[in-house]
């Protein structure tokens, strides 16, 4: 019979395995938000395809036409989507996910499960989201009959790095936000801040060379750079040096937010 | 071979009480040190969150067994720790000493409803509750049918259990819950809410659980619950394992603990009037199990020469409704007591059909001088009788006042009219 021994400091081998013996939770958890955003709307699903696209349309406008941002040949649109994908991913990522502990806490007082279902989970809700501007996005390109460059193979390559920077920087403050409710107010700010420092309505060329490396270890500068050189090749080049800074910070970001979690997580149903 | 499934031993679990400090004087102070030095205040800060705070030991020292199988209830008054046990037992929160061995898949249930959306369908929660209580999407689609059927909302089912009402929600809730198949159940309380119907339903599944051979661990204020899912039963009181044993001792003396605190024995006489003076009322003090004899008695001393003609001991029930009287005239009344006479009376009720629960008991009295109600004199209490049926007994708070003693059977019909009783003959 498997035995299980509860004891102060214990939990270390029990839980991966219970990761994946609750691995159907994280699709549970990630299908009922995305059901209840859309219940008793008359719009429905469609949001969700209208919200990037208004957003593009805007960004459109506001960068092209007024900022006159340079577009070297590439329609305007795809340009806009390429910067701004991966950041809505990263930033509702990051949001939903810092939160999410705090939103969820009647479950976490009540029930067990391994809590690192919970930021995971809104990350996935927050992915499914980039899976329907990503269809927007061959939408746009069918539409303007833009070949993406060959470079595209890659981008799998890039979300996962998205991916990964998103539930690091998630993990980490989803596990402060318990204790220090600090990072409620805290969270949207760095998402604010980091709207403007990332390269979203600029290359990131325009950061002088002895800045470059420090700048790379902001992990959006990698993903966004990869995104744009994976579908607009030429235009954007890869700078193979902040890419290697950005993945190990975001190595590191990970596993440091992990080990920071699981130390606090026993601590969880007392504080929260 | 039935061998130990839980193990605890020398549990203690450690809350911290924050204690509120001037709030003005900590922003400023917090300010002033941040700009300073930045990294020593963090340090600071959270050095000083723990000294302000007290340290508040919910469990002590917890020590028990329980073995495949077996029903245990957990008793103990608000606040005994009985819900930070479980907390512990399902692995929410940590013990801060000790340690416990399981020997098998724990599911608890310490909500119900938990995880349910109010915006959800009751279809769709019952799917969302099924996984976060550890089933998987085979097992829930697999349990559809019977948990719709148990709780019986099947109309209802694609409609936002926001509609739903309260009774509705309960028995969505309790049924997704009741189809769980772990080998260690543990239930909170959950049954405090809902209808007769419906409580009558649950006690009778966690029944049907217990006698499969699944141990489950039982936390309830329904001593007659208790009494019939259980054979054993842990009593905690501030924390700590006050008892652990077969359940009705315990039970009769978690009632007598919790009951002597509010009952009031006056140990100076009672003045009945100004000729008469009560100088005892007794009841006894360990629980008198329903329909079993209850003995009292009384002592009245005249002070001065007067006669007695109405005497009654009356009965209350802990909502302080009067249940009976008992009408004393039967001694003989009227009664002439001349100064210094000391009337003593003893008696019995010779099968208490009372349903269990704390009764106050009272005096009225009629003398030539004086005529009064008394209340409170006394109580005495009543433990449940022992129930030897198969099914569970209805929950305390619907069964009325008193346990009736009936027989039934079905009887034949006549062609004629078989609706109607016919008696033998």
């Amino acid at each position: 019979m498997n035995e299980l021994i509860i004891e102060a400091g214990r939990t270390e081998r029990r839980y991966w395995r219970d990761l994946w013996r609750y691995r159907e939770l994280f699709y549970f958890l990630a299908w009922r938000d995305l059901l209840i955003r859309y219940k008793q709307t008359v719009v429905g699903i469609a949001w969700s395809l209208i919200r990037p696209f208004l957003t593009m349309v805007v960004l459109t406008v506001v960068f092209g036409k007024f900022g006159k941002m340079p577009s070297g040949g590439v329609p305007y649109p795809i340009l806009v989507f390429c910067g701004m994908l991966p950041w809505q991913f990263f930033s509702t990522a990051l949001s939903e996910s810092g939160n999410s502990l705090v939103a969820n806490a009647n479950l976490i007082s009540k029930v067990y499960f391994p809590r690192l279902v919970v930021p995971a989970s809104s990350v996935i809700t927050s992915f499914v989201d980039f899976l329907v501007s990503a269809g927007i996005l061959v939408v746009l390109m069918v539409w303007y009959r833009y070949v993406p460059s060959p470079h595209c193979v890659f981008l799998p390559v890039f979300v996962l790095l998205a991916f990964a920077s998103s539930f690091g920087a998630g993990v980490w403050i989803a596990a402060l936000m318990v204790e220090y409710r600090d990072f409620r107010f805290i969270l949207p700010f760095i998402v604010q801040f980091g709207l403007y420092i990332s390269p979203v309505g600029f290359y990131s060329s325009v950061v002088p060379e002895k800045w470059r490396l420090l700048y790379a270890l902001n992990p959006m500068v990698g993903v966004i750079d990869g995104f744009r050189w994976s579908i607009l090749g030429g235009q954007q080049p890869i700078y193979w040096d902040t890419l290697a800074v950005s993945v190990v910070g975001v190595a590191l970001l990970m596993v440091t937010g992990i080990w920071y979690f699981r130390k606090t997580e026993r601590a969880f149903a007392d504080i929260i | 071979m039935t061998d130990t499934i839980i193990q605890v031993e020398n549990l203690s679990k450690r809350y911290f009480i924050g204690h509120q400090r001037d709030a003005y004087d900590a922003l400023r102070h917090r300010i002033e040190g941040a700009l300073r030095h930045p990294l020593n205040w963090t340090r600071e800060m959270i050095r000083r969150r723990r000294a302000t705070q007290e340290e508040f030991w919910a469990l002590k020292n917890v020590s028990f067994e329980a073995k495949q199988g077996e029903a245990i209830g957990i008793i103990g008054r608000n606040g005994a720790g009985k819900t930070t046990l479980l907390k512990i037992l399902s692995q929410i929160t940590e013990p801060t000493k000790g340690r416990i061995r399981l020997g098998g898949r724990v599911a608890s249930l310490l909500e119900v409803g938990t995880g349910f959306h109010q915006d959800l369908t009751g279809r769709e929660n019952i799917f969302l509750n099924g996984a976060i209580l550890g089933m998987t999407r085979q097992e829930i689609k697999r349990k559809f049918d019977e948990i719709v059927a148990f709780s019986e909302v099947e109309k209802f089912l694609d409609t936002p259990v926001k509609r739903y009402s309260t009774g509705m929600y309960v028995r969505l809730a309790f049924a997704v819950a009741a189809h769980l198949e772990p080998e260690i159940l543990i239930m909170d309380e959950v049954l405090a809410v809902g209808d007769a119907a419906f409580q009558k339903k649950c006690l009778g599944k966690m029944g049907e659980v217990a006698h499969g051979g699944r141990t489950v661990l039982f936390v309830s204020h329904n001593m007659s619950a208790v009494q019939a899912l259980c054979r054993k039963a842990i009593y905690l009181d501030h924390g700590v394992v006050k008892a652990v044993g077969d359940v009705e001792p315990l039970v009769n003396r978690y009632l007598v603990e919790v009951g002597s605190a509010q009952s009031r024995r006056f140990t100076t006489a009672i003045d009945l009037g100004p000729s008469l003076k009560l100088e005892s009322l007794d009841f006894p003090a360990e629980p008198v199990k329903s329909g079993e004899m209850l003995p009292f008695g009384f002592t009245i001393r005249a002070e001065k020469s007067t006669t007695l003609h109405d005497l009654s001991i009356l009965i209350y029930s802990s909502s302080n409704m009067r249940v009976a009287i008992l009408d004393l005239r039967s001694l003989g009344t009227p009664i002439a007591l001349s100064a210094g006479r000391v009337l003593h009376a003893v008696g019995e009720i010779k099968s208490l059909p009372l349903v269990e629960g704390e009764y106050s008991v009272g005096l009225y009295m009629n003398s030539t001088d004086f005529q009064e109600n008394f209340f409170d004199l006394a109580s005495f209490t009543v433990s449940a009788r022992t129930s030897d049926t198969d099914y569970v007994p209805v929950p305390l708070m619907y069964r009325g006042l008193v346990e009736l003693d009936f027989t039934a059977h079905f009887a034949k019909a006549t062609t004629e009219s078989p609706n109607a009783i016919v008696t033998s003959g």
